[in-house]
């Protein structure tokens, strides 16, 4: 039997949750939040041409593994990424490093792990865990979404490790090999707001970013005229589980986003950045006001303020909102 | 969002615990809190849940008229395609869909029924089968 002692704290998020939890372990007390937000994990990008659920994919987050390398990267950590073709070499090698004591981190795909809630079991494999330990055939697996470790039968792993489909993880695990004792966080965290700022503001392309937010607002508006009414339904339907139900923390990561600004204001001594934090809260509840309006209308409950016309509205506002924060950070980091 | 407006709204979660929600204390700090779930989400949800089980009721009433193979039935119980489910029994989509016939399916032998038994973690007996009637509290909690 292996139970490695690790700390399983709860997060709102698999990646940053599975970042934070493994530099916890090395000895770099990172939080879920500051994680987040050095790993600049938050964006926004209406991609109509990729499809999930025959439905269009929006990302309220960058890409997926991104956070963890970007972190790593900025914190000056070293870490070892492997994929495998053999699903049994991919588990053997599990087991190897889990015998030296080092938890490791695999990418699955959600369908196949059976500790899952079933409402949230569909076929998407960017979910992140950390295996602990092993006794027999079953695995301990602290999986930062949920309350505490959970156990995995190794066929049921294996299959999660090995899920098929976009984005399929091809048994991919990675470990931390090293963490400086003082990794230079500041340079860190102001790298990663500087990131952040760029991709929501700078992108030339119209789906990306606040242009992205605004392009989004106007296809709602078209939405019952060009899919119909069952078609429109469809649509705000996906866009409104993308926003919260991929562990979010509210508001499509703005709050986690907020509390990575209050922590940003202490490590950078800058009180500043908290009216930013305040804005950015705002804004998250403006999301989750679009997310509300956006379901009574799916329920068939809409209010006299609750039609397409109106939620696009609210969308405008939170571009108009974020693009104020994403240039006063910019100027404030400059700044410093 | 503050901490006493963390919504409670259990639905999608049902007993597997509460989810972590990042929300602002009374001194403006922002701490984790935990949620059972939020009534907006459980909504979204549930419409996703009432398509899937759309679309699964129509593949079921074909395969009881003999008009699609037991096959369909399963690969849509387990949210597939034929292109995926192709990938993941090593056989090619067009394959796939040829099996969905009941005609061809009926000639199948045992070495390609097992590959497709046991993904679904089934025997080769249940794969030629499927229920006389469905629901989706069955089907969602299988």
């Amino acid at each position: 039997m292996i139970n490695i002692d690790f700390k399983h704290r709860q997060s709102a998020h698999c990646e940053s949750g599975v970042t934070s939890n493994l530099l916890f372990h090395h000895g770099l007390d990172c939080s879920e939040a500051l994680a987040f937000g050095i790993g600049d994990g938050l964006f926004f990008a209406y991609l109509p041409f990729i499809r999930l659920n025959n439905l269009p994919l929006t990302t309220y987050r960058c890409a997926v593994g991104e956070i963890f390398k970007r972190v790593n990267k900025r914190l000056n950590v070293t870490v070892t990424r492997q994929k495998f073709r053999s699903p049994q070499k991919a588990m053997d090698a599990l087991d190897d490093k889990l015998k030296e004591g080092i938890p490791v981190g695999c990418q699955t795909g959600a369908y196949w792990l059976p500790y899952f809630p079933p409402a949230f079991r569909f076929h998407f494999n960017m979910h992140n865990l950390v295996v602990i330990g092993k006794q027999d055939d079953n695995y301990l697996i602290s999986d930062p979404v949920f309350n505490e470790p959970v156990l995995c039968h190794k066929t049921d792993l294996m299959k999660a490790r090995f899920a098929k489909g976009a984005l399929a993880p091809s048994g991919a695990m990675y470990y931390l090999k090293s963490v400086p004792d003082n990794p230079d966080v500041q340079k860190a965290v102001k790298t990663g707001i500087k990131s952040v700022c760029k991709s929501m503001l700078k992108i030339p392309i119209p789906i990306f970013g606040v242009r992205g937010i605004k392009f989004l607002a106007g296809r709602i508006r078209k939405w019952p005229k060009k899919l119909g009414e069952e078609g429109a339904v469809n649509h705000l339907v996906q866009l409104i589980r993308m926003q919260e139900e991929i562990g979010t923390g509210g508001g499509g990561f703005r709050f986690m986003y907020a509390a990575f600004l209050q922590e940003a204001a202490i490590i950078l001594e800058n009180d500043k950045i908290n009216p930013l934090s305040e804005q950015m809260t705002l804004i998250g509840d403006t999301w989750r006001k679009f997310a509300a309006s956006g379901a009574r209308i799916c329920k068939g409950r809409a209010k006299a303020n609750d039609t397409y016309d109106e939620i696009s509205q609210i969308l405008i506002q939170c571009a108009d909102m974020e693009k104020v924060v994403y240039q006063e950070l910019m100027e404030l980091i400059k700044v410093r | 969002m503050k901490v006493r407006d963390v919504p409670q709204d259990n639905g999608m979660i049902g007993h597997y615990g509460q989810e972590i929600c990042y929300a602002v204390n009374e001194k403006g700090r922002y701490q984790l809190t935990h949620s059972m779930g939020w009534d907006v989400k459980n909504v979204v949800n549930e419409q996703a849940w009432e398509l899937i089980f759309l679309e699964i009721k129509k593949t079921h009433e074909k395969v009881i008229n003999n008009k699609l193979s037991p096959l369909a039935f399963h690969m849509i119980t387990n949210q597939m395609d034929p292109g995926l489910l192709g990938k993941y029994v090593s056989i090619a989509g067009w394959r796939v869909r040829r099996h969905l016939k009941p005609r061809v399916f009926k000639g199948l032998s045992d070495s390609i029924l097992s590959r497709y038994a046991e993904i679904f973690n089934m025997t080769i007996n249940d794969l030629k089968t499927v229920p006389l009637k469905i629901d989706i509290e069955t089907l969602r909690n299988r």
